[in-house]
């Protein structure tokens, strides 16, 4: 059990490909760090400088107090679970959980008692003596799993291993890694580029672009206060809705809106940004409103979204489901203004 | 025949067996050992030298210095002296017949029909047995001779072109089958150099036969593979279109199967430069059917013309220099797709 | 795939239409055909198998098809005088010899060399590489006189090893490791390389050195396409005639199968009984190892010609 820290890390591939820049981070011992952003950001090669499978071009990574950056692999006292499982397919459940423990020597019976304790965990004790092409998605994944907690290393490493499941069996399996974390009580650092696992499960959330760290944070604090548009844009399904704007005397404009802002921004272009379920069929006396022509509408049961038109802004609405709407009308919404941001037009960072 | 000499060397044959891969895997054990002995910095450049360097030197002592000492050696006289293009001068004097011209236009007759008879049957073979369903069966049987030497390959061919002379009872299947169902007088069909369409004689045709007849399984196995990677519903959409059988196959089966033709058309081309052990074993190039690589073996061994002989291997070379080059395209090609 | 001429006869279609009729018809046609062009096939080794056992007398009088109907008259004769006559039986010992060294050499040299080129970085390896793709279309003869002088040099002759209490076919074994690596290289690392990295990866963060890597990951999982390179090199070793010939050519103690029936050939041209019986004696081999390991031999000309 152990804190890693990153300090002013770089990967550099060629002079001009730089794929982590600068990236700083501490990971708490025991936390669940998710790493996210989108595919290329530099996330998995983060994850992969910590595992030892890429070498650092700059900085230094520490798990605990132990500077890693000359230690090989083998001696970082990390488990990594890959996207593919890397299963080695041609030895038996019980082999290639036992195969990490034969590499360091251990003693038969140490090596079965802890095999035999993994598999308990993760209900793997009927097929130990299969091959992993005779078991299913799911419980392929867990034998990756469990060939990392029979190493009960420092740190878990996982990079993104829900991908290859179908997704119901995504969602149990996401509510068992995170028992699995509780109980191990090990610092996880998981790396996705699906904001929907990285917000459900990450005691904090850093999520990463273009090799650039964009904000560390729970999950609550970055959807409610995204450092960024990038962040904003991110985070959240649907996506929150972004609309250019200049700010006059505390008021924003934009298009088919307009908002006076809770507090100056000392800017007089934007985007004006607000999440889908901001957006109400109730309108405040005095408050926001807006006009929206609805091109599409979806109905969830639980919820409705609108599509459509505000101004020359493209908007969406998470509406109660009972409001009647069809596509083609034009309906008046009002703004929850306490949600709201607004970011500079210039260095995208949140002003609100 | 005396089968005790099983019994007094079976020993050296176990002692082989057993000492070959322990040899090979101290060698790696070994040499691994040493790589762990250096400092961790010079690890990583020394290590792959060791997996590599036997089959190098293998690779290099047995092909690559021979070959350039073998290019060396066709300018040069028994003397070692250099007397520049003398060796090949020789060799291409007294066209068409002198020299190795002969040897050169049996191996151009090889290129064509070899290759062409191989696809073309292997084509067929492979398009015909996909719509049975006792396939693999047929293709075995088919692929059988792969499995067997060219001498032995040489043996069932002589038999089957025997000839006795007319009236008598003809022991050779081809023979009787000329006789009986179309009525002619047998041929001597190793040794007849009548020419077919007035350009190819008879006699290189038949060595090609049996070459081909070896051969065909190779291009069946592998164009049939590629016939069955043609996705299905490709097919299909081609049918609902209204496409008839002959047409799928002219427009859309053909075309994706034409980068694997190419490539069994190359190594056949290969197959035929270097044709020997059919010729070698039927005719030793005997009434005009010589090609480049026996005329080779025999200066080498029958004549002590080393010169000549490194001429020949040189012309040889300077054949293939084509479908090498090629190769060497195709393989790049396929590592930039990776 | 099908291309389905014999389609399933819809339901739809009434029986005895003349579409019906013409599908029947075609085939029946088709199996006539591929059945018809396999026995074709295959007359050429029937007529050999029944002449090796029929009479000597009947043999040059009549054709191998009589012996199908009655009186059957076999005999085991020829092979008795076929072992009488050659030392087939000495070059079947002799072509053991020469195959399985011939075999496990190569084989395991390209397979530490193809883990190599998969797995490690070195400089100069894509051109080395390259050269052996090359290479596999150089013509073997360009190689003999300077390796035929070169192992005169160096005592490497069977004379010269059987006087030192050395295994004569030595300079075989090494010449057929030569010349069969740089395919067995090509074939493996093709293969080496489509092993998912993360394998590699997983077993490094495991601990497992060089080594353990190449003996208990990628040695297991290649044993498919070790298998048809072992098979493909051991038919090509046993049935070789022309680096037989080069190296030990003269010597008979040494020579194997080949060059002994092509050595009967030579010497009993008319005698089909002899050599019927000698030519079906040397395919036995090859045949018992083609009909068992079919599979693999497929699949290794398949990835040989196809993957590149």
């Amino acid at each position: 059990m152990a804190s890693v820290t990153y300090d002013h890390v770089v990967k550099r591939y060629t002079a001009d490909l730089t794929v982590v820049k600068d990236f700083n981070v501490e990971i708490k011992d025991k936390e669940f760090m998710v790493l996210v952003g989108p595919s290329g950001c530099g996330k998995s090669t983060a994850l992969r400088m910590l595992a030892g499978l890429e070498a650092i071009s700059e900085g230094e990574i520490r798990i605990g107090d132990r500077v890693v950056n000359n230690v090989a692999a083998k001696d970082r006292d990390i488990a990594m679970v890959f996207q593919s499982y890397a299963l080695y397919p041609h030895m038996s459940v019980y082999d290639n959980m036992a195969f990490p423990l034969q590499m360091q020597h251990m003693k038969k019976d140490d090596i079965d008692k802890r095999v035999k304790n993994a598999s308990r965990i993760l209900g793997l004790d009927n097929f130990l003596k299969r091959k992993p092409r005779a078991l299913s998605g799911g419980q392929r994944q867990r034998v990756a799993l469990g060939r990392a907690i029979v190493r009960s290393p420092k740190v878990f490493l996982l990079d993104e291993p829900l991908s290859n499941l179908d997704a119901k069996l995504r969602g149990q399996t996401r509510i068992e890694l995170q028992k699995l974390h509780r109980d191990l009580e090990t610092t996880f650092i998981y790396v996705t580029h699906d904001q929907v696992e990285a917000m459900t499960m990450g005691d904090r959330i850093a999520i990463m672009n273009a090799g650039i760290l964009q904000q560390v944070g729970t999950p609550g604090e970055i959807y409610d206060h995204p450092a960024n548009l990038f962040v904003a844009g991110f985070i959240g399904s649907p996506t929150m809705n972004f609309v250019p704007a200049t700010v006059d005397n505390g008021t924003a404009k934009a298009s088919g809106l307009e908002v006076t802002l809770p507090k100056p921004v000392g800017a007089t272009k934007g985007t004006l940004g607000f999440r889908p379920e901001a957006v109400t069929d109730r309108v405040v006396d005095g408050g926001p409103s807006m006009q929206m022509k609805v091109d599409v509408v979806e109905r969830l049961g639980s919820d409705q979204f609108l599509y459509g038109q505000v101004g020359s802004d493209q908007v969406t609405a998470r509406v109660d489901p009972r409001m009647k709407v069809d596509p083609g009308d034009t309906v008046r919404l009002g703004l929850d203004t306490r949600s709201m941001h607004f970011f500079d037009a210039e260095s995208e960072k949140a002003l609100i | 025949m005396d089968f005790s000499v099983l019994l007094t060397d079976l020993p050296t044959l176990v002692v082989v067996i057993i000492g070959v891969p322990l040899v090979l895997a101290a060698y790696i054990v070994g040499g691994e050992y040493l790589v762990r002995r250096l400092p961790d910095k010079s690890r990583p450049a020394v290590r792959p030298w060791i997996w590599v360097a036997p089959a190098l030197v293998l690779v290099t002592g047995f092909l690559v210095a021979p070959a350039i000492g073998t290019v060396f050696q066709s300018f040069q006289d028994k003397n070692g002296v250099f007397i520049g293009f003398q060796n090949f001068a020789a060799q291409l004097a007294g066209f068409p017949t002198g020299g190795a011209w002969i040897a050169i236009r049996n191996n151009l007759f090889w290129l064509i029909f070899y290759t062409l008879f191989v696809l073309a049957f292997g084509l067929l073979l492979a398009v015909l047995f996909d719509r049975v369903p006792y396939e693999s069966v047929v293709k075995s049987l088919i692929f059988m001779p792969m499995a067997i030497s060219s001498v032995a390959l040489v043996v069932i061919w002589k038999f089957m072109y025997a000839y006795q002379p007319p009236g008598q009872p003809q022991t050779g299947t081809l023979n009787f089958i000329l006789n009986t169902v179309f009525h002619q007088d047998p041929r001597t069909w190793i040794q007849d150099e009548t020419p077919l369409l007035g350009l190819f004689p008879l006699n290189d045709l038949a060595l090609i036969g049996a070459a081909v007849w070896g051969i065909v399984g190779f291009s069946l196995v592998i164009l049939s593979a590629a016939l069955k990677g043609i996705p299905g519903d490709l097919l299909e959409a081609a049918r609902v279109d209204g496409a008839g059988e002959i047409t799928i196959f002219r427009r859309v089966i053909f075309p994706l199967m034409m980068p694997t033709v190419v490539v069994v058309g190359t190594t056949l081309v290969i197959f035929a430069l270097k044709a020997f052990d059919v010729v070698y074993a039927m005719t030793n190039g005997n009434y005009n059917t010589d090609v480049l690589a026996n005329r080779m073996y025999q200066l080498l061994y029958n004549s002590h013309d080393f010169g000549g002989a490194s001429a020949v291997a040189v012309i040889l070379l300077l054949t293939v220099i084509p479908v090498l080059i090629f190769n060497l395209r195709q393989f790049r090609a396929v590592e930039a797709r990776r | 795939m099908t291309i389905a001429v014999a389609s399933p006869t819809s339901s739809t279609t009434a029986r005895f239409s003349p579409r019906w009729l013409s599908d029947r018809l075609g085939g029946f046609v088709l199996h006539v055909v591929v059945i018809g062009l396999t026995v074709a096939w295959m007359v050429p080794t029937i007529g050999l198998l029944i002449t090796s056992f029929r009479l000597p007398a009947d043999i040059s009088n009549s054709g191998w098809w009589t012996a199908l109907s009655p009186p059957f008259k076999f005999t085991l004769d020829n092979y008795s005088q076929m072992f009488a006559a050659s030392n087939l039986g000495q070059s079947l010992f002799n072509s053991f010899m020469i195959s399985i060294p011939a075999t496990v050499i190569p084989v395991t040299l390209a397979a530490f060399a193809a883990y190599a080129f998969a797995w490690m970085k070195f400089p100069g390896r894509d051109w080395i590489f390259l050269a052996l793709v090359g290479l596999l279309a150089v013509p073997l003869q360009l190689t003999f006189i300077p390796v035929t002088t070169e192992f005169v040099k160096l005592g490497l002759t069977p004379q010269h090893l059987t006087a030192i209490g050395l295994p004569p076919f030595i300079p075989l074994w090494l010449a057929h490791a030569g010349y069969g690596l740089p395919f067995s290289i090509y074939l493996l690392s093709n293969f080496f390389r489509a092993l998912p990295s993360d394998l590699f990866e997983s077993a490094e963060i495991d601990g497992a050195g060089t080594l353990t890597v190449f003996f208990r990951i990628v040695l297991p999982l290649s044993v498919p396409a070790i298998a048809s390179l072992v098979i493909f090199q051991f038919l090509w070793v046993w049935n070789d005639l022309l680096v037989a010939l080069i190296y030990v050519g003269g010597v008979a103690t040494v020579a194997p199968v080949t060059v002994t029936l092509v050595n009967l050939v030579g010497s009993y041209g008319q005698n089909y009984q002899l050599l019927t019986a000698a030519a079906f004696f040397s395919m036995i081999v090859p045949l018992v190892v083609f009909l068992s390991l079919q599979r693999y031999f497929v699949r290794g000309i398949l990835a040989g010609s196809v993957k590149g």
